[in-house]
């Protein structure tokens, strides 16, 4: 998922470009307080008349605390992109509150309430804590995710590159999202040169559970898709799973073995999900089969 | 007349002759056997023991029968670090000669200063594969009588050949010399890789001097630049800025949108078909171009597969590509920094090669014909694929041919890289301005926002599409950079040619019409 600032036309414009799997038009911290208005507008103009191809457009809007957070959800709302993301959040009640607010703009408009997702910020250590409540409270929230920098400094720890200090906080999260089926995404890597870092970051975050990674420059999505990308190995088991599957159902059997190795559901649930990744036709083993 | 692309051709041009419409990127070589006049080599004589050394350049010019009319030649191996290019013509100007044609391989910002010497009528005439800066804008005004001739590398040699540049007089640049003049650019404070581009000249020029600022003891080795060609030598403080020749090493790109394009560049040369043990490859030297090595390297790498050589400009980049055995190796006819020269002065697979042998057309076979893939960028490419890497979005010339035509002719799979727009400015457009390189020897353009392949390749497209490559038409392309850019007024041009184009056989495949420039108030930048 790539940031973009929301106030900077040209790089709004390249968005879809770089092959994110979803693009983050942001109006809150990436904008200065002088140029929030201004970013509104370009960010409503750029959604209604720039191609983000097959990105997922979320935008970022600013906290209702703060005195531009109304003003972002009237203006973004109507145009429904494919999700919200609400900065901050503490509490299922601020949640319902957001929620309250956008279903008011979507029935003005006459929009459904079930075409634009949520996606909830954490960064703050109530937040954390609160984390697996938000996540539940409504199913309009398809995906949670850490803000790293913010979460250190309301943990008044320094923001480190092994990134110990929010560890708890990283799983707390996933296993919020986890427990209601939702898509947990990562903290950026700040440190845009140093690749080698951001792969080890990326890879403990796959090892953890997050389903994805935010980026700050288009030059870190290679290394996100290099180690989210399933190995040829993975593949090949996935599909010799797969196969070994259709032909046991055929049969009714549930329960068998690969390579001297048991297979019930929940490993052919994650090779179903490997093939499916790399957008294998599965349709087309059943049809072989 | 009209040339095949129906771009309208004059019969004759004073002060350059009848001019041959381009008929097709490879019609005129169907032939075979070349028809042409060939012009020959002079045959020079000298006594024992003759000392070639001279104190000065004007000492040596002196000696090389400096007249009217004549033509000087130089090479562009020193970039935006040349001082030899305008010392010559201070000195030519001094000795009140007038008319001269200039033939150098290329020009760069660094002959800015010759704009005076095109207003008092010192040189008259021009033949070069690229010109920039401030020179640019004054021959795009009209600074000139007569138009320039914007040649290819390959190009060039074939004009040498035929005679349609006779060298009076060359002046070669080597970083390296000794007192016969043997000669070379890969050691020396001011090294700067290979001279292929020189080696014609030395061959050729009826006065030939080498210029040095490093004289080494009797034999220089390696002999780029053998003494049998060179009349006179000189020794000289500096050649040029070493730091604008060749400095370090050549970073790639860390633009998110050039390394974008590359990567998209990358996976389409890797299921062209096209990537296996043995291919050959040749990328620019800058912005995406490049950065397409770097991805390819790490298919390479994955894939174990083993490229046969390396071609044209070469970096460092492409040298670490060799010293880590995937390509057996790299023929270098221009090095872009200093780590290149060591790897030519010490690696026997690294083998420096003439501009004749890396792209002359006239010739039983140049190394572009042996070329698998080239990456090539474009100033403009239009929807029938034809590239400008000559004139600007406001007409104004301010780029090089160089090697473009001759790359994409040669090579079985062209592809171009370029951004569809920058800024304002559509890249990809219904229409160019100049053409250099014709749409038919362009297989792939690669963009940001997706990869177009010529109609004459549709089991390429087949298999790009086949991979899950984002394969689109290239006029739907367009249309889309018009709605982010809009539609540029069309350029207002005057009627006077100040350039020609010539296709690498020498037919014209474009001519540079005068743009409405203000000449007065570039002189007054020069205080002439």
């Amino acid at each position: 998922m790539l940031y973009i600032p929301g106030n900077n036309p040209a790089m709004l414009q390249q968005g879809g470009v770089y092959g994110a799997d979803a693009i983050l038009l942001d109006l809150e911290d990436a904008v200065a307080l002088n140029q929030k208005d201004a970013a509104r507008i370009l960010v409503r103009n750029m959604l209604k008349y720039v191609n983000f191809y097959e990105a997922e457009v979320s935008v970022r809007v600013n906290s209702l605390s703060t005195p531009f957070g109304m003003a972002d959800l009237e203006t973004i709302v109507p145009i429904q992109p494919d999700s919200i993301r609400y900065p901050k959040t503490e509490s299922a009640e601020e949640l319902a509150e957001l929620i309250r607010v956008i279903e008011a703009i979507e029935d003005k408009h006459g929009l459904p309430h079930d075409k634009m997702g949520i996606h909830v910020m954490i960064e703050t250590a109530l937040g954390v804590q609160n984390a697996f409540e938000i996540a539940k409270f409504s199913k309009r929230v398809d995906a949670i995710t850490i803000g790293g920098q913010d979460l250190t400094a309301d943990m008044n720890i320094e923001s480190t590159k092994d990134a110990a200090g929010i560890d708890f906080a990283r799983k707390r999260i996933v296993m919020a999202a986890k427990a209601n089926g939702i898509d947990a995404i990562d903290t950026v890597f700040i440190d845009v040169d140093d690749a080698e870092g951001l792969r080890e970051d990326t890879i403990y975050a796959k090892k953890i559970g997050f389903t994805g990674k935010a980026v700050i420059n288009p030059r870190q999505i290679e290394i996100i898709h290099d180690v989210y990308q399933p190995t040829d190995e993975e593949i090949r088991k996935s599909l010799k799973i797969y196969k070994a599957f259709l032909k046991n159902k055929k049969e009714g059997i549930g329960v068998f073995a690969v390579d001297g190795k048991m297979v019930d559901k929940p490993v052919m649930k994650r090779a179903e999900h490997i093939l499916m990744l790399v957008e294998y036709d599965l349709k087309s083993l059943e049809i072989g089969n | 007349m009209k040339n095949s692309l129906g771009i309208e051709i004059p019969e004759y041009i004073e002060g350059i002759g009848n001019l041959e419409p381009f008929q097709g990127a490879w019609t005129k070589l169907n032939k075979g056997w070349m028809g042409e006049q060939t012009t020959p080599p002079p045959v020079k004589a000298s006594q024992p023991h003759f000392n070639k050394m001279c104190e000065t350049l004007e000492e040596a010019i002196l000696k090389c029968n400096p007249h009217n009319g004549m033509t000087v030649s130089f090479h562009h191996h020193l970039r935006g670090g040349d001082y030899l290019l305008i010392r010559t013509i201070e000195i030519l100007d001094k000795l009140g000669i007038k008319d001269i044609t200039l033939a150098s391989s290329s020009l760069t910002t660094a002959h800015d200063g010759l704009v005076p010497y095109l207003k008092n009528g010192v040189i008259t005439k021009i033949f070069s594969s690229g010109i920039r800066g401030k020179l640019g804008e004054a021959i795009s005004y009209g600074i000139l009588k007569t138009p320039v001739i914007i040649h290819s590398h390959g190009g060039r040699v074939r004009a040498i050949q035929t005679g349609k540049i006779r060298i009076d007089l060359a002046i070669i640049a080597t970083s390296a010399a000794d007192v016969e003049g043997n000669a070379t650019g890969s050691h020396g404070k001011s090294a700067f890789g290979s001279i292929g581009y020189a080696m014609i000249d030395a061959w050729y020029a009826a006065r030939v001097v080498v210029v040095s600022d490093s004289m080494v003891e009797y034999p220089c080795v390696p002999p780029s630049i053998r003494q049998n060609y060179v009349d006179y030598v000189v020794n000289i403080d500096t050649i040029g800025d070493a730091s604008k020749i060749a400095s370090g090493t050549t970073r790639i790109t860390k633009s998110p949108l050039d390394l974008r394009i590359a990567q998209l560049a990358a996976e389409a040369i890797v299921k062209s078909g096209h990537f296996n043990n043995g291919f050959s490859f040749q990328v620019g030297a800058g912005g995406a171009s490049l950065a397409v090595a770097k991805f390819v390297r790490k298919e390479m790498v994955k894939q174990n597969i083993k490229g046969s050589f390396l071609l044209g400009g070469v970096t460092s980049v492409l040298v670490e590509m060799l010293e880590e055995g995937l390509f057996k190796s790299i023929f270098d006819v221009q090095s872009f920094d200093a780590a290149v020269s060591s790897s030519i002065l010490n690696n026997t697979y690294h083998i420096e090669i003439p501009s004749g042998l890396y792209a002359n057309p006239y010739n039983c076979g140049c190394m572009t014909n042996k070329l698998d893939v080239v990456v090539l960028g474009a100033l403009e490419i239009d929807t029938d694929f034809n590239v400008n890497v000559m004139t600007g979005n406001d007409g104004t010339i301010r780029g090089a041919s160089g090697g473009h035509s001759d790359t994409a002719s040669g090579a079985q799979l062209t592809v171009v890289v370029c951004p569809s727009f920058r800024g304002r400015i559509p890249i990809v457009k219904k229409e160019v301005h100049n053409i250099v390189t014709p749409g038919e020897s362009v297989d792939v353009l690669v963009t940001e926002r997706g990869i177009c392949v010529h109609p004459n390749r549709p089991e390429l497209e087949a298999r790009l599409i086949e991979a899950g490559l984002n394969i689109r038409k290239i006029e739907d392309l367009a249309v889309e950079v018009e709605r982010f850019t809009g539609t540029p007024k069309p350029l207002e041009l005057l009627d006077k040619i100040v350039g020609l184009i010539e296709y690498r056989d020498g037919t014209i495949i474009d001519v540079i019409k005068q743009t409405k420039g203000d000449l007065e108030a570039l002189y007054e930048e020069f205080n002439i």
